[in-house]
């Protein structure tokens, strides 16, 4: 049986600056810092590789040297147990560890929230700091939103591969952003006015480690930030950030649903294009979805046809085991949405206008070029696309694209101090929320408590759905001292 | 347990799109009912004001993109560069 797909989603914000002397570095280390002024104190991200103990089950307190901390760059923790920070010169949020493909949206959502809080934060300090969720800037510079997954260590990492490229070439005709113009050196200007993809572009291996050149479709980082023995955290970074709430819900839900498919060896192997790397670019730049791609075993397939076989195996795979591996209610509706966005992509588009982001941008490009009679190249198009994603409240353009919304807005303002109940983030968010100055570290495995007294200690969390509220809540309430605490964790 | 928007027809449904797609399931609905025959110039008045609410909401949505769209457009997409990230 699958195993719990616990996930999160980071993304890395464009940042923009007023004036000729604008540094994204600084600008995202403003911009965090204005936020971390204004609302909360600030916890270090703890950059110690060393787990003691790991094959560690559950909470054991060790003592420890201080780790080492790196300062240059702002990197911090929050309350809901996020991690908010400057990666190459972009603010970037990780959501806190969730459950379910639903909780993912409401940290997303929240993350979104945060930004444009951190912006008015930055605002009232006197710097005009502009930020997008959006994936390139249209000049050939791309920035990520990567999606994480657990996954059960004894899967053969070739039979991830082997399976899920098929979902992540096609997957983008469902949950894709939308671009204005082309970014590809071999597409010539004005070949693609419009493409499904903020990423496509991008992408120019099928299989790799890297994440800045030569981008791989499958990433192969193997760092579980919890028990390697018994985990793998599958790094995906072929997706784009995106504004529907529905959209981030199929997203993450369909590919959590595929990868339980996979762990569980019933996606099977057929399904599996023979040129990945050319296929996603092919798809991206044919938003008639009409165009095919040859299979390994000779077919030739459209990225609908291809996302239809994975959404009817799923739906078979989900009567026949349930959807505990992705949540019941989450999973759910999933399927529900992947199923209605697909069928209305193969039928009448403009029904999932309001769910499917390179659609709803689509049909605002299109209706604005018709109606002041504007070339495929006008500047004013390629501004559609970039306010599309602009979180300024006055100049963002999905807010007003009539996109439906899944959170309700009480949920997202509690997800942007409160964390998960389910997960570890429980734990790492209500330390600090309790404790703020005797957390003296945090990253995603680990807590590192300063008592007063030498030395520090660290309370490794080697496993990602203990410390959730139902394990500590209760000793959380009742610990009136992080000593308290730690007194009753160690056994 | 969060709340959640259903689909069809639970929860609260968010935008004219989505009337419109109410609208429809409605019509459907009628459609498949018994005294279809009944009342045809019905859905036809459905559809009419489906898609004329349709074309309404687009035009009201070019009116918001001209009033927020950056003034000068082709300045602010020059303007735009990010650096490279993961």
């Amino acid at each position: 049986m699958a195993i719990a797909k616990v996930c999160g989603i980071e993304t890395e914000y464009g940042i923009l600056g007023r004036g000729p002397d604008h540094n994204p570095v600084a600008a995202s280390s403003l911009l965090i810092n204005a936020y971390l002024s204004a609302t909360q104190r600030r916890t270090s991200w703890d950059f110690d590789d060393e787990h003691p103990g790991t094959d560690a089950r559950g909470f054991s307190v060790d003592d420890l040297l201080a780790p080492s901390i790196e300062t240059h760059l702002v990197n911090t923790v929050l309350t809901n147990g996020a991690r908010y920070y400057v990666d190459h010169a972009h603010p970037e949020i990780s959501t806190p560890e969730c459950r379910t493909a639903l909780d993912v949206v409401r940290y997303d959502r929240a993350g979104d929230e945060i930004i444009r809080a951190s912006m008015r934060a930055a605002a009232a300090l006197g710097s005009e700091l502009l930020c997008h969720k959006n994936n390139s800037d249209g000049k050939g510079n791309s920035y990520g939103c990567h999606e994480n997954y657990l996954m059960a260590r004894e899967v053969p990492f070739g039979r991830i591969v082997n399976q899920v490229t098929a979902h992540f070439v096609s997957r983008q005709v469902v949950v894709g952003a939308g671009k204005v113009g082309s970014e590809h050196p071999a597409t010539a200007p004005g070949d693609v006015p419009y493409q499904i993809s903020q990423r496509a572009d991008f992408f120019e291996e099928e299989v790799g480690l890297e994440t800045t050149v030569k981008r791989p479709i499958v990433n192969t980082r193997d760092e579980p930030h919890c028990d390697p023995s018994k985990y793998r955290r599958l790094h995906v970074i072929v997706g784009d950030a995106n504004m529907s709430e529905v959209a981030t819900l199929v997203k993450v839900g369909a590919t959590a649903l595929v990868l339980a498919m996979i762990e569980d060896d019933a996606l099977g192997d057929d399904l599996a294009v023979a040129s990945p790397v050319a296929a996603i670019r092919q798809i991206s730049h044919d938003p008639t979805l009409t165009r095919t791609v040859l299979m390994r075993d000779g077919r030739r397939m459209t990225a609908l046809d291809i996302q239809t076989v994975l959404l009817e195996r799923a739906t078979a795979y989900a009567a026949q085991r349930g959807l505990d591996a992705v949540g019941e209610q989450a999973g759910s509706l999933a399927l529900e949405w992947w199923q209605r966005i697909v069928a209305g992509l193969g039928g009448d588009r403009h029904e999932v206008a309001d769910v499917v982001d390179w659609v709803a941008k689509q049909r605002m490009v299109e209706a604005y070029a018709a109606r002041h009679g504007l070339r495929p190249a006008d500047a004013r198009l390629k501004a559609i696309d970039l306010q599309y994603h602009d979180l300024r409240p006055d100049r963002g353009l999905a807010s007003r694209a009539r996109l439906r919304t899944l959170i309700d807005p009480t949920e997202v303002a509690s997800a942007i101090t409160e964390p998960p109940v389910d997960t570890r983030a429980y734990f790492r968010g209500r330390c600090l929320a309790k404790w703020p100055d005797q957390v003296s570290a945090a990253n995603w495995d680990s807590l590192v408590f300063d008592l007063g007294r030498d030395p520090l200690r660290r309370v490794p969390m080697m496993e990602p759905l203990r410390g959730n509220q139902a394990a500590v809540g209760a000793l959380l309430d009742e610990s009136a001292t992080p000593s308290d605490l730690l007194a009753r964790l160690a056994v | 347990m969060l709340r959640v928007s259903r689909p069809a027809g639970h929860g609260r449904l968010i935008g004219v799109l989505a009337t419109v797609q109410t609208q429809m399931s409605e019509q459907i609905h009628k459609r498949s009912a018994p005294s279809r025959s009944a009342e045809p110039v019905s859905d036809d008045a459905v559809v009419a004001a489906g898609s004329d609410k349709l074309k309404a909401d687009i035009d009201d949505l070019l009116d918001e993109i001209d009033d927020v769209l950056e003034t000068n457009a082709e300045d602010f997409v020059k303007s735009y560069v990010q650096k490279g990230g993961q």
